[in-house]
């Protein structure tokens, strides 16, 4: 497969979320403000890269037996230094992360990659695959950041856009999408605007 | 691909010392930069309360204006045989030698326990106190909401206050993070004349004519069990089981020297 192909067809034609629907829930937790999205779409990516590539280089020495809790072990490993990463040079967001950042173990996207790809394919083809992934996630989670930031609190990356009520402006903000489950709207709508465009996706009955 | 029980346990064995000095590590030479974030933001909070924060503030040099102290609850004295700079408020509150429960009437802030000793910030000006930093905590409508209250030196007018940590419902309870409500506290007092505790956040907003104005606060709408948490708070921690005795004392010494 080509670089081009395993970097972008996760975006639009074989999206995790959208078409697979793996990686919902942290795609509730960090979606109110878009900061905390571009810092958790970059993390989610560059985890599964790397994770991806240490398994592929490992692909043939794993023992069939232990394969998952060997893939485990990395991508934890991975998830845990990227945590400390934060907490080092992005104190203030990581902060406001807490959980999530460790919780991206137990993000399907991650283990799925490794699993479903990265045993069967080359180094180099796995690690374009997992950053791939990690893009396709984080489209999606910043379309659901951009609407749920906007409208819930009138601003974008904490500009203020739309002067809210309580500060003396007009605009009344919209207090369920402050709350996680209004991303699952979202995220609905969206799959429907991409199976609209893509009809191919749609499930048979 | 080979299966043999030996294998198996040398890649585990492996992979996992591997996994094991990667991760140590990381937390290792990350470690002392972590700490000074982790202190710098501990200093934010406390400047913030005390109105001495800004964007362009240094805060390890604005910080140099405020001492610590340790006080004792029960006697409202300070300890002075605790060093402020070694002793550290979080374990503190989990020490049994410290702990301390509340009886039920007056555990209105709903904590159920805490520590005798309680590290306070005074900011100086001049070589004399200005303004009193306090740790408060209490409950709100879903969480513990943690914030610092800084009186003027008179230890009954606040000078300002925020809170660091909540997890109260956002745009309602989680206004109380909204800059423009904060911004009604400077000058509103703790203390009636009798020096009892006063805060009082109303339902809707307080009219500056009426009576006691002085010690009402708006309340945030749609939000009452925060609001009641925020009072309770401020309550608890004004009553002779917080801080009162210790501002008590704080107001008879300025008498005293004048």
């Amino acid at each position: 497969m080509k670089t081009k192909e395993l970097l972008l067809d996760p975006v639009l034609k074989n999206n995790p979320i959208a078409l697979q629907v793996l990686g919902i829930c942290s795609a509730l937790a960090v979606t109110s403000q878009l900061k905390q999205v571009v810092i958790m779409g970059a993390a989610v990516s560059l985890v599964t890269g790397i994770s991806s590539l240490m398994v592929s280089v490992l692909r043939n020495s794993i023992p069939n037996s232990i394969r998952i809790i060997v893939q485990m072990t990395i991508a934890a490993s991975a998830v845990i230094i990227a945590d400390q990463l934060l907490k080092a040079y992005v104190y203030d967001v990581s902060k406001q992360m807490s959980v999530y950042i460790g919780l991206i173990i137990t993000n399907c996207i991650v283990m799925g990659r490794m699993e479903g790809f990265a045993m069967k394919n080359t180094p180099a083809a796995s690690f374009l695959d997992g950053i791939g992934n990690g893009l396709g996630y984080s489209v999606i989670l910043i379309a659901v950041g951009i609407v749920r930031e906007l409208f819930g609190s009138g601003k974008l990356f904490g500009f203020s856009i739309l002067p809210l009520t309580t500060e003396g402006g007009w605009y009344q903000s919209n207090g369920l999408l402050l709350l996680p489950p209004s991303a699952f709207f979202i995220i609905g709508c969206l799959i429907w605007i991409i199976r609209i465009i893509k009809p191919e996706q749609v499930e048979n009955d | 691909m080979s299966e043999s029980a030996g294998r198996t346990l040398t890649v585990a064995t492996v992979l996992c010392g591997v996994c094991s000095v990667l991760v140590a590590g990381a937390v290792v030479i990350l470690k002392p930069k972590q700490d000074i974030n982790r202190e710098i933001d501990f200093k934010k909070n406390i400047l913030m309360s005390a109105g001495l924060l800004k964007e362009t503030t240094d805060v390890n040099k604005a910080f140099e204006q405020v001492d610590s102290v340790v006080v004792d609850l029960e006697t409202g004295e300070i300890v002075s045989d605790i060093d402020p700079a070694t002793f550290n408020q979080d374990k503190a509150d989990k020490d049994p030698n410290y702990i301390q429960t509340i009886e039920k009437q007056s555990d209105i802030a709903g904590i159920k326990r805490r520590a005798k000793y309680q590290k306070v910030y005074l900011v100086k000006k001049d070589g004399a106190i200005d303004q009193i930093v306090l740790h408060i905590y209490g409950k709100g409508l879903w969480s513990t909401m943690k914030g610092f209250l800084s009186l003027d030196k008179d230890a009954v007018t606040v000078r300002g206050f925020n809170f660091y940590s909540h997890a109260e419902t956002p745009g309602l309870g989680g206004e109380i993070d909204n800059p423009k409500w904060l911004a009604q506290w400077p000058g509103k007092k703790v203390f009636d004349e009798n020096m009892n505790p006063a805060v009082d956040v109303v339902k809707g907003s307080v009219d500056t004519n009426s009576a006691n104005a002085e010690y009402k606060i708006d309340g945030l709408s749609g939000a009452t069990l925060t609001s009641v948490g925020v009072e309770n708070t401020f309550r608890f921690w004004m009553s002779n089981v917080g801080y009162g005795k210790f501002l008590a004392n704080l107001r008879n010494e300025v008498v005293n020297e004048d």
